[in-house]
């Protein structure tokens, strides 16, 4: 026996489909297992459901940072400045005064890329007693004079999203237009007025271009009391984040894409060899036994074919809203009297009548025995191929369930990613990465398993490598 | 065949009568696990509340009644009704009258959703949408039946050409279901290129006349019926053209090779046709996985069938649908089983004429 298995896997390197499927699975498991070890579950949970106070520093549906190094055409990626952490575009002055103090925060960063922001918020850190401390902020563009921005007081943590502020845009729409003479007629976004060339360009929404160079924006905080500070944090959010992108939450796609291998390659594999393996016990009690024992298990199995199985598994799912461990579970007790069970009988059938089973009686050994230590050991390689086969539908099965809004609700998951990617429209709107990333990877598993199985098909299924 | 029909017919009778105990199997293992948490009793309480609700409040008779008294009655009569119903008692006795009232179709009301018409019954809400579903589905799976079919006659023919070897090696891309085709066919064919719509059934506003509609309607049946060809047409045609093969080096054919038997005439009555049985079969398996593959596509395209009726009513928790559609879905396999055995015995003339019986 151990020589047929030797034969069979030496034979395997002979065939091409087989290497490339061995080297893609290779690939995905050392991948699984590099992601395990680095992000431990939790902390993965941690990261996906969050929300945003880890995910407020990252851009909202950013592509990966790699597609820049296939277009011309440069894409912004995230600027952060925090007046707390200081650093050469953060500069903080405190002006201390008998009664009233000021202090100057100012911002400044290059910006050399060929597409506006995706948006720009103002964080505020301020300490103070009773007399909120009040702020003016202006900003500069490269080789212009300053313009004032906001005149405010503000809260401890006050939060300007600049992008959203619709006055400001007005304001902007109006002192561009008298800057360049001519009236803009769309409502320009802040983060664009802000960073537009002032040129006839700007008068169309899709022909605005960002100035290249030294952006400026200083904060100049009025305090009335000689305890309070008041810092500040600037995001200009790019439109490239991380290997994988970001997703609507704003949370890194990575963690999800590196997840889901894990849990989709186990889930596939646990559910197709104990499905294989406890087919193929039922299917040799049923073949030894044979009589009523027979009769019971064929029509179990003829009952359990014409179950509607996804539905009752989502009905199951949604019911009792269960982890995707308990799902495996289910699936493989839904699925364990399938059409393997008749594959497997019939080949049994022809084992039993074999002499070293006759030898086996002989001596008397026991039905079990017969099954385990003679029977099933007999068919094993035959089944391999089918059970490589057999995994990407559990993997993709996976996938279906959490692209109906089931599946596990804290593990984040290749399925999870394509259904938020659906359910908030990428498709229309233009994010392929979105869903391209879970799906290449869902395509990878599924091929590696494939051009295995289907070469193991070959070496251990011979009558099938002529035609 | 006159000795055959007795044979025909109760064969079809067997297998409806088996179709039927399993049906009811389904449809009891459906009320036993829904109502695990309870949400059989909820429904039938709903309905039970909502019509005494009307019936009292709404009769004439009970307008001199103040808020209070009318509720008192209200529930009086929903204890009575519950004690004559038998919703008392336990689950096990319950769970008989749930199974009559599912098998009939009875599937009560929904709590969220409503039909096109405006109605809240479960059933005509589920029925409304089937036809949808049923064009779709059997549109795809007559085109990969016929596709692969004529595919497979055709490498059979050129056994160990090219084209027959790159048929062989793109059958692992079947490992991909059809709905996951679709969303790359979306992607390509309507986020990029923008040719055709990125799902749902007609265009909006529909077009008035029938033939515009029918017109956009079989547009709208392009992308997924591409889908599930890519991801089936490889192994479909695979598979179909190895039994050709297997059954052409049959001892028969070569007598009839022999013979001078013209080679269409050969492919038709001396290939094709033992072949039947096991095709059927296949296309068998194919038909049963549609349905449920049927819940995930008209999801990735917006088809407006029972599949997506399922997701909506997953999205919106709304019980009475979601076991109605498994009852629904049982149904559905059960009497696509039923056609696809009489087709089938229609077709293997052990059963049809009476010979061998194993």
């Amino acid at each position: 026996m151990t020589q047929r298995w030797r034969t069979g896997l030496k034979q395997l390197t002979a065939y091409k489909s087989a290497l490339v499927g061995i080297g893609i699975l290779a690939f995905l498991i050392i991948l699984s297992v590099h992601t395990v070890i680095t992000i431990p579950y939790d902390e993965a949970v941690m990261l996906w459901r969050a929300g945003e106070d880890v995910t407020l520093d990252n851009p909202r549906q950013a592509q990966p940072s790699w597609v820049n190094l296939f277009s011309s055409k440069k894409l912004p990626e995230t600027i952060i400045l925090d007046s707390r952490k200081g650093g050469a575009g953060a500069i903080k002055v405190t002006v201390p005064g008998e009664r009233i103090s000021i202090i100057r925060i100012e911002f400044s960063f290059n910006y050399e890329y060929d597409a506006f922001p995706s948006e720009m918020n103002l964080f505020f850190y301020a300490q103070y007693n009773q007399s909120r401390p009040f702020i003016t902020l202006y900003w500069t563009k490269p080789g212009n004079q300053q313009i004032k921005l906001r005149e405010t007081v503000i809260s401890a943590g006050e939060r300007y999203y600049i992008s959203n502020d619709n006055t400001l845009s007005e304001y902007l729409r109006e002192y561009l237009s008298s800057r360049i003479g001519t009236e803009i007629e769309y409502e320009i976004r802040p983060e664009v007025a802000l960073l537009a060339t002032e040129d006839d360009s700007i008068l169309r929404r899709d022909t605005a271009t960002p100035l290249k160079g030294k952006y400026k924006m200083t904060i100049e905080a009025l305090l009335f009391e000689s305890s309070a500070n008041v810092d500040a944090k600037l995001l200009v959010y790019g439109k490239v984040h991380g290997l994988a992108g970001t997703d609507h939450l704003r949370r890194d796609l990575s963690v999800g894409i590196l997840w889901g291998a894990p849990i989709g390659i186990s889930f596939g594999i646990l559910a197709a060899v104990s499905i294989s393996v406890i087919q193929m016990i039922i299917a040799a009690i049923s073949a030894w036994y044979g009589k009523f024992a027979d009769s019971l298990l064929q029509k179990t199995t003829e009952f359990m074919m014409i179950l509607p199985f996804l539905p009752i598994l989502i009905l199951i799912s949604i019911f009792y809203k269960i982890s995707i461990w308990i799902v495996l579970v289910v699936v493989i007790c839904l699925s364990i009297f399938g059409s393997g069970v008749k594959t497997y009988r019939a080949m049994f059938l022809q084992v039993k009548e074999l002499p070293y089973i006759e030898a086996a009686q002989a001596y008397g050994a026991s039905g079990p025995r017969i099954i385990f230590r003679y029977m099933i050991p007999k068919i094993l390689p035959t089944i391999i191929p089918s059970l490589v086969l057999s995994v990407s539908g559990f993997v993709f099965l996976e996938a279906a369930l959490a692209i109906l809004g089931l599946g596990d609700p804290v593990a984040p998951t290749w399925g999870k990613i394509i259904n938020d990617a659906f359910t908030e429209g990428a498709l229309y709107k233009g994010h392929y990465y979105w869903v391209l990333e879970p799906s290449v990877l869902l395509v990878f598993t599924a091929l590696g398993f494939a051009l295995l199985g289907f070469a193991l098909d070959k070496i251990f299924n011979p009558r099938l490598r002529e035609i | 065949m006159s000795s055959g029909m007795p044979r025909f017919l109760k064969y079809s009778l067997t297998r409806g009568i088996t179709l039927i105990i399993v049906v009811t199997l389904a449809v009891y293992a459906t009320v036993v696990i829904a109502n695990m948490g309870g949400y059989v009793d909820e429904i039938i309480k709903g309905q039970l509340s909502d019509e005494i609700n009307q019936s009292i409040f709404q009769n004439p008779a009970y307008r001199n009644l103040s808020t209070e008294e009318k509720k008192q009655l209200v529930d009086e009569l929903y204890k009575q009704e519950i004690e004559r119903l038998g919703l008392d008692q336990p689950f096990i006795y319950r769970s008989f009258g749930y199974l009559t009232s599912a098998l009939s179709l009875n599937l009560g009301r929904a709590r969220f959703m409503s039909s096109d018409s405006g109605s809240r019954t479960v059933r005509l809400i589920i029925l409304e949408r089937l036809p949808t579903t049923i064009l779709l589905f059997t549109s795809i799976n007559l085109t990969l039946f016929f596709l692969s079919l004529f595919g497979g006659l055709f490498l059979s023919r050129r056994h160990g050409s090219k084209i027959d070897k790159a048929i062989v090696s793109l059958s692992p891309l079947s490992s991909i279901p059809g709905w996951f085709y679709g969303i790359f066919l979306i992607l390509i064919f309507a986020s990029w290129f923008r040719l055709l719509p990125y799902g749902g059934l007609v265009d909006i506003p529909p077009p008035s006349n029938t033939f515009d509609y029918a017109l956009s309607v079989l547009k709208h049946m392009i992308l997924p019926v591409a889908s599930w060809t890519v991801a089936y047409f490889f192994i479909q045609t695979y598979v179909k053209r190895t039994f050709f093969l297997m059954f052409s080096s049959e001892d028969f054919v070569e007598m009839a090779k022999a013979k001078g038997v013209p080679p269409r005439l050969l492919e038709r009555r001396y290939v094709l046709r033992p072949t039947l049985p096991p095709i059927i079969t296949e296309f068998a398996l194919m038909l049963i996985g549609s349905w449920m593959g049927a819940i995930v596509t008209e999801r990735v395209f917006n088809w407006p069938g029972i599949g997506s009726l399922f997701y909506q009513a997953i999205g919106l928790f709304d019980s009475p649908v979601i076991i109605g559609e498994v009852v629904i879905y049982a149904f559905l396999l059960a009497v696509t089983v039923f056609i696809l055995d009489i087709i089938y015995a229609a077709l293997d003339p052990r059963i049809r004429i009476g010979g061998l019986r194993t």
